[in-house]
């Protein structure tokens, strides 16, 4: 007994955690919004999080955990220098917040990683390659007239078979995997509808609602925008589409481009504001959990703080308001049996997991199917296939096949990228079955038509 | 000085040869990376690893092991890293043997009620796997979601539902192990016994300092064909001990008894929203299975006797999703607590079930004369108490007194005629506690078992023996005196 202090000096005990303050000069990060070192220490270190971490089911490491993520966070302001190791692994974090659903402790890792990604932003010098890729998809993605311009060649390639040929040649996918998934979409780029700026209640009016079109929900998905249009109206909603929307700034919040954000937030708040509607009605999981954290976004803005507050209470997801108001419209029966994909910004990020489904059951004919391993990231989160593909891919292949296994006709998720992401993934498992949003499966079923349109032709 | 220089060279060497037998990214050496393997569930026990390796598959750990023996470099299994009591405590001079990549169900036969596991397999997902096939894994220690069975196997995990079942030791009937000198055993094997000496026994419980295993072939369990979940609410623990007793006394054997205080509910609802009995002194959760008509029977009696003993709300669950939010309030417990205390000790001590109202009312008093708070969560069947003693650490003097009445509460279970583990082990933080337990005699034994093992004292040094020993000298190895010997550190057999 007497040898235990000289033991424990042998094994290196070191006593209790650091107590964390401040960031330590010459660590990773510097004092604007260094990761929260409170919320830092509200990690027990019990590992709960692990096997719903899409990376750490992959690759079986600490350091692409929560658990691991977090204590390079905490490594940072104990002094460890920003090195490149560590950056790859906060890159390499899907930001899916499984994580967050996981924790018994109440971690709230979504505000850390947010915190540590502005921070990587600022401090961290990326690679010529990286800079240029990330450059290129910020240049584009947040940006609805630039995407629409892109749909044009896809839509010629389509028309003339080149897609398919180029496809077989596995170039696109060496270029862009993103590219390679938007092409491979191909049924659905049909005509782009064009939303009017008010549509009016069908019926009694329950409520004004705004609709955000978003960048990607609106190039890629029209139909998803006029399906949620119709069942709104169905359901009693006057409808208000500012015309003067742009993007909600989610995928800039996601990478730690901070200030993009906050304009893309403030433009935003703008073009909702006067326009006298209750709710914000929102059809793309990654835009709604944004919106509604705009509140923390520009908590540093004295002219936007309580607006951002105001607005982000009125944001719901289209499930969520539907739920809220409960059905007017009568429901067509639908024989369809359908697998639901919880969209990590919705299910783990929103809390938004029973609504969806409630809708869905109330269909007449519609069977639900959950697909295993439900909460597991698609590998899809917002351009992380683009910045990411290899893991994206094999994620993307794990949920096509547990997809698969439900056999279920058709696949229906909520948010545009998990959407591509499964698209895609399915397709290359050569199983081919109907991929809608939710409101896709109400519109049909509101409107009465066949089942068969949800399916592959 | 030259040892310190001779340690880094093998290392070195260790580093080399891993390169070797493994791919680039299954040998860490980055200083940052290193550092998120510091510590395992108990996280304020700290040692960075000399250098980390994460085989892929048994060949490649022997072959780490074998450089580890032939440079003599201690290392340290570690599974999950969920262990309590800092078993998987890196050496700071040593390599880290993590097994998360090697989670392969190498075979499942439930025609047999077996299932071969690699060690890094999730606890929770060999049951995942049988379920379809009709069965499960019956241990299931609260972290069974991501503690791997190798970690398991080295503790000898228990659960809520070990008091009918047994704890991992009566579910693993076989094991191939690699030994300190790096060669690979086969232990038990699929029969349900093996003539000879139980070495398996031996290896299970023995935390990873006998040899690291790296594959288990595990007993499965039939489904049962009826499972009754019922949530009780008393108005104090007493109540709720009295209730258990008598269940216990009337031949009754449940599939678990777990109970909560007020302080733990007070956490698990703040974490999960479990929805316990309001303004309860005590829950117990009491799961019976088994044959329908015969849990039928003792849910009568179970139902009876609660009430005799003051219980003042009893809800079934009806569904599998009620059940799973009763057991959801239970098994987060221990992080939930998190939501309540910016810090906290989970203790683990053993006493006889009669004890636990006496206990219970001296760890109370223990808390109301320190201004200790302590939150308790048990399986009450089997007297396996987890006290949880809170504190804020950023308090002055907090920590110590947390330790004090933490160490007082194993007293009392010794005390009492109990132990000071029940199930998370004795590693890092338990082997100063050891000879309160056993005398000189009983610990030199069992150290003479770990020379058997071990001799050159590489797997997991430092952890449950209260003094290091040395296995004698090995002819023709070391020259000298030992260092640990000539610095006073250790004695040689
Ligand atoms: C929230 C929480 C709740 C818990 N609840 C329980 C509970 O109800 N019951 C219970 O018994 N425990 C419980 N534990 C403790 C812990 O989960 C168990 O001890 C578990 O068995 C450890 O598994 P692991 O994979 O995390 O092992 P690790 O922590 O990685 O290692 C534990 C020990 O096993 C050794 N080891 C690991 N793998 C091997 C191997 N392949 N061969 C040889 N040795 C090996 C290590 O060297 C170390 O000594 C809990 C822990 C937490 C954080
Ligand atoms: S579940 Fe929460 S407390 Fe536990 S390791 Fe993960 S983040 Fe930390
Ligand atoms: S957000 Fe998703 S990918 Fe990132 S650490 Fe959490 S679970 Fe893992």
């Amino acid at each position: 007994m007497t040898d235990q202090r000289a033991d424990d000096a042998a094994l290196g005990e070191t006593g209790s955690i650091i107590d964390l303050g401040m960031p330590v000069p010459g660590g990773a990060f510097d004092e604007h919004h260094p990761p929260d070192a409170a919320l830092i220490g509200d990690c027990v270190h019990c590992g709960f999080c692990l096997p719903t971490c899409p990376t750490y089911v992959l690759w079986g490491e600490e350091m692409d955990s929560p658990r691991g993520r977090i204590y390079l966070m905490k490594e940072g302001l104990e002094g460890e220098p920003m090195s490149d190791s560590m950056v790859s692994h906060w890159d390499a974090c899907l930001g899916c917040m499984a994580c967050v659903t996981a924790c018994p402790s109440g971690v709230q890792y979504d505000t850390l990683i947010e915190q540590t990604r502005a921070q990587v932003e600022r401090r961290h010098e990326r690679s010529t390659k990286d800079k240029a890729l990330r450059g290129l998809v910020f240049s584009l993605f947040p940006y609805p007239k630039r995407l629409r311009l892109l749909r044009g060649p896809l839509r010629a390639m389509q028309a003339t078979g080149l897609d398919r040929a180029l496809r077989r040649t596995g170039l696109l996918d060496k270029l862009s995997p993103q590219l390679a998934a938007m092409e491979s979409l191909a049924p659905r780029l049909g005509k782009p509808e064009k939303l009017p700026t008010h549509i009016a209640a069908r019926g009694e009016r329950r409520a004004v609602v705004g609709l955000l079109t978003g960048c990607v929900q609106g190039a890629f998905f029209p139909g998803v925008n006029a399906a949620t249009a119709r069942v709104l109206q169905a359901e009693g909603c006057d409808v208000v589409v500012p015309r003067s929307q742009g993007c909600c700034g989610a995928l800039s919040v996601h990478n730690g481009r901070e200030p993009e954000a906050q304009d893309f937030a403030r433009r935003l708040v703008d073009s909702f504001e006067g326009s006298g509607v209750e709710y914000v009605v929102v059809n793309a999981a990654g835009c709604g959990s944004t919106m509604k954290e705009y509140a923390d976004l520009l908590a540093d803005d004295p002219s936007y703080a309580e607006r951002a507050k105001a607005f982000a209470e009125r944001v719901r997801d289209v499930s969520e308001i539907l739920d809220e108001l409960g059905p007017v419209a009568p429901r067509h029966p639908l024989e369809l049996s359908i697998a639901y994909h919880d969209a990590c910004h919705l299910a783990h990020a929103q809390g938004v997991r029973a609504q969806p489904r409630r809708l869905l059951e109330a269909i007449p004919g519609l069977e639900l199917k959950e697909i295993a391993e439900g909460e597991l990231c698609c590998g899809s989160a917002g351009i992380y296939n683009v910045v990411n593909p290899e893991p994206a891919r094999e994620l993307g292949d794990r949920k096509a096949a547990n997809i698969v296994a439900t056999g279920a006709q058709v696949l229906v998720t909520a948010n545009p990228g998990c959407l591509m992401q499964v698209t895609s993934a399915i397709a290359r498992s050569d199983h081919p079955m109907g991929m809608a949003h939710t409101v896709e499966v109400l519109d049909a079923s509101i409107r009465g038509v066949p089942a068969s349109s949800l399916l592959p032709d | 000085m030259d040892e310190a220089v001779a340690a880094v060279a093998a290392v070195e060497a260790v580093t080399r040869r891993a390169r070797e037998l493994l791919p680039a990214d299954a040998v860490v050496t980055d200083r940052a990376r290193l550092r998120t393997y510091e510590c395992d569930g108990l996280a304020h026990y700290r040692v960075t690893p000399a250098l980390v390796v994460l085989p892929r598959d048994a060949a490649q750990l022997a072959g780490v092991v074998r450089a580890c023996a032939e440079h003599q470099v201690p290392y340290v299994a570690r599974g999950a890293g969920t262990g309590l009591s800092g078993g998987a405590l890196p050496h700071a001079e040593g390599v880290l043997v993590v097994t998360s990549q090697m989670r392969a169900i190498t075979d499942m036969r439930p025609e047999d009620q077996r299932a071969v596991v690699e060690p890094g397999v999730i606890n929770l997902d060999v049951t995942r796997a049988a379920t379809p096939h009709g069965y499960y894994y019956a241990p299931d220690p609260s972290s069974q979601q991501i503690c791997s069975i190798g970690g398991n196997v080295a503790e000898n995990s228990g659960g809520a539902h070990c008091l009918k079942y047994g704890f991992t030791t009566n579910h693993v009937v076989g094991a191939d192990f690699v030994t300190p000198q790096g060669e690979t055993v086969a232990l038990g094997g699929i029969a349900p016994d093996s003539p000879g000496y139980d070495l398996l026994g031996a290896v299970v419980g023995s935390e990873g300092t006998l040899g690291i295993v790296t594959s288990a072939t595990v007993r499965l369990v039939r489904l049962p064909e009826e499972v009754r979940t019922v949530l009780v609410g008393f108005e104090s623990t007493d109540h709720a001990g009295a209730a258990t007793s008598a269940i216990i006394a009337a031949g009754i054997v449940p599939a678990a008894i777990e109970m909560m205080d007020a302080l733990a509910i007070e956490a698990a609802e703040a974490a999960v929203h479990c929805n316990y009995p309001e303004g309860a002194g005590a829950v117990l959760v009491i799961e019976l299975d088994g044959a329908a008509v015969e849990v039928e029977q003792e849910y009568a009696e179970v139902e009876r006797l609660c009430h005799e003993n003051g219980s003042f709300e009893q809800r079934l669950a009806t569904d599998p999703v009620d059940r799973a939010l009763i057991w959801k309030g239970r098994k987060s417990a221990f992080a939930a607590v998190g939501r309540i205390s910016p810090d906290y000790i989970v203790q683990d001590g053993v006493i006889p079930r009669t004890a636990l109202p006496e206990v219970l009312k001296a760890i109370a008093d223990l808390s109301g004369d320190s201004g200790v708070r302590v939150a308790n969560v048990f399986h009450a069947g089997d007297g396996n108490l987890h006290p949880l003693v809170l504190f804020d650490d950023s308090v002055d003097g907090a920590g110590e007194a947390a330790e004090k009445v933490s160490g007082a509460i194993l007293d009392l279970c010794i005390e009492h005629g109990g132990s000071i583990t029940g199930e998370h082990g004795v590693g890092m933080d338990k082997s100063k506690y050891m000879p309160r337990m056993y005398n000189d005699d009983d610990l030199d034994t069992m150290q003479l078992v770990r020379c058997a093992f071990d001799p050159d004292n590489i797997s997991n040094p430092g952890k449950v023996f209260p003094t290091p020993r040395l296995c004698g000298e090995v002819p023709g190895r070391k020259k000298g005196a030992p260092p640990l010997q000539e610095a006073g550190l250790a004695e040689v057999f």
